[in-house]
């Protein structure tokens, strides 16, 4: 895990939750689409709210394929549920709506969970990818050594000629 | 009746978007990491591969079938028990899921995070 990966999750999280707002704002001044009437989907689309939490969910799909290519699903999801915590944080203090105490031990019961999961490791190895990838690492521990001392006693000749 | 008819559509939620989380994660695991095969083989390349990946579409399908069970379930019961309801269950469901089709290690370190973000969501959003 180097900065740039944790960047990816930081980017799962915030597009994640601010998609969700924008769409459910906009949704809210479109207002209800029914099964019967669903021409009304394409003048929601119209609104800018909703268009904006369009991009920002693509984005957010962007970015949670992108660590899942490189993270467990167990770990992906926990690590960005912080978005939950995030939703409440912005309607407390930008939107200054009441968050009540059952609320408040939600948000410490997800970020106790984040904090559970990030000391782990972000993927697990498999034996068989393992041996697929990384195979002379996987089979040869121990004629590493070996490997190194060819390559030293290898590097003086190659020089010379 | 309409408890039954809210709790099956719930049901569907979670069972579609585990499937889907599940063939997505395969899909990109398939792929590869994305940063490194960017750099090697180039944006458009990286996309066409993910699309071109049969469990990614077949994952797409499945999230889709989750918006859509949403929807019923929106629409025979309330956003403040639908919501948090399907959002904790999906995150159980995940968890043994992926222990059993990925194979992660989830170890005690996991369900402890499962559990407590399931947990969470279903008191922030209850």
């Amino acid at each position: 895990m180097n900065f740039r990966k944790y960047l990816v999750l930081a980017g799962v999280t915030v597009f994640a939750a601010a998609g969700d707002s924008m769409l459910s704002h906009g949704m809210k001044q479109t207002g209800s689409i029914s099964l019967n009437h669903l021409q009304g989907v394409i003048f929601a689309v119209l609104n800018p709210w909703v268009a904006i939490g369009i991009l920002l969910l693509l984005a957010f799909f962007a970015t949670y394929m992108t660590a899942l290519s490189w993270a467990d699903l167990t770990y992906v999801l926990p690590a960005t549920s912080l978005g939950y915590v995030l939703l409440a944080l912005v309607a407390r203090f930008l939107l200054h709506e009441h968050v009540s105490p059952l609320r408040w031990l939600g948000i410490a019961l997800i970020t106790g969970g984040v904090g559970f999961i990030a000391g782990g490791p972000a993927l697990t190895e498999h034996p068989h990818t393992a041996k697929a990838q990384d195979a002379p690492s996987a089979i040869a521990v121990g004629q590493a050594p070996l490997v190194a001392k060819n390559a030293r006693n290898g590097a003086p000749s190659g020089v010379e000629s | 009746m309409k408890g039954i008819y809210t709790w099956s559509a719930i049901f569907a939620i979670v069972f579609a978007s585990v499937v889907g989380d599940v063939l997505l994660a395969r899909a990109m695991k398939q792929v590869g990491d994305v940063g490194a095969l960017w750099r090697r083989i180039g944006f458009v390349a990286v996309i066409g591969r993910t699309l071109g990946n049969p469990y990614f579409l077949f994952g797409v399908t499945a999230m889709a079938v989750a918006f859509f069970s949403l929807l019923f379930a929106l629409s025979w019961g309330d956003v403040s028990l639908v919501a948090p309801a399907a959002a904790s269950l999906t995150f159980i469901g995940n968890a043994v899921a992926a222990k059993i089709f990925l194979h992660e290690r989830v170890d005690r370190r996991r369900w402890i995070a499962a559990g407590l973000v399931a947990a969470g969501v279903a008191l922030l959003a209850g």
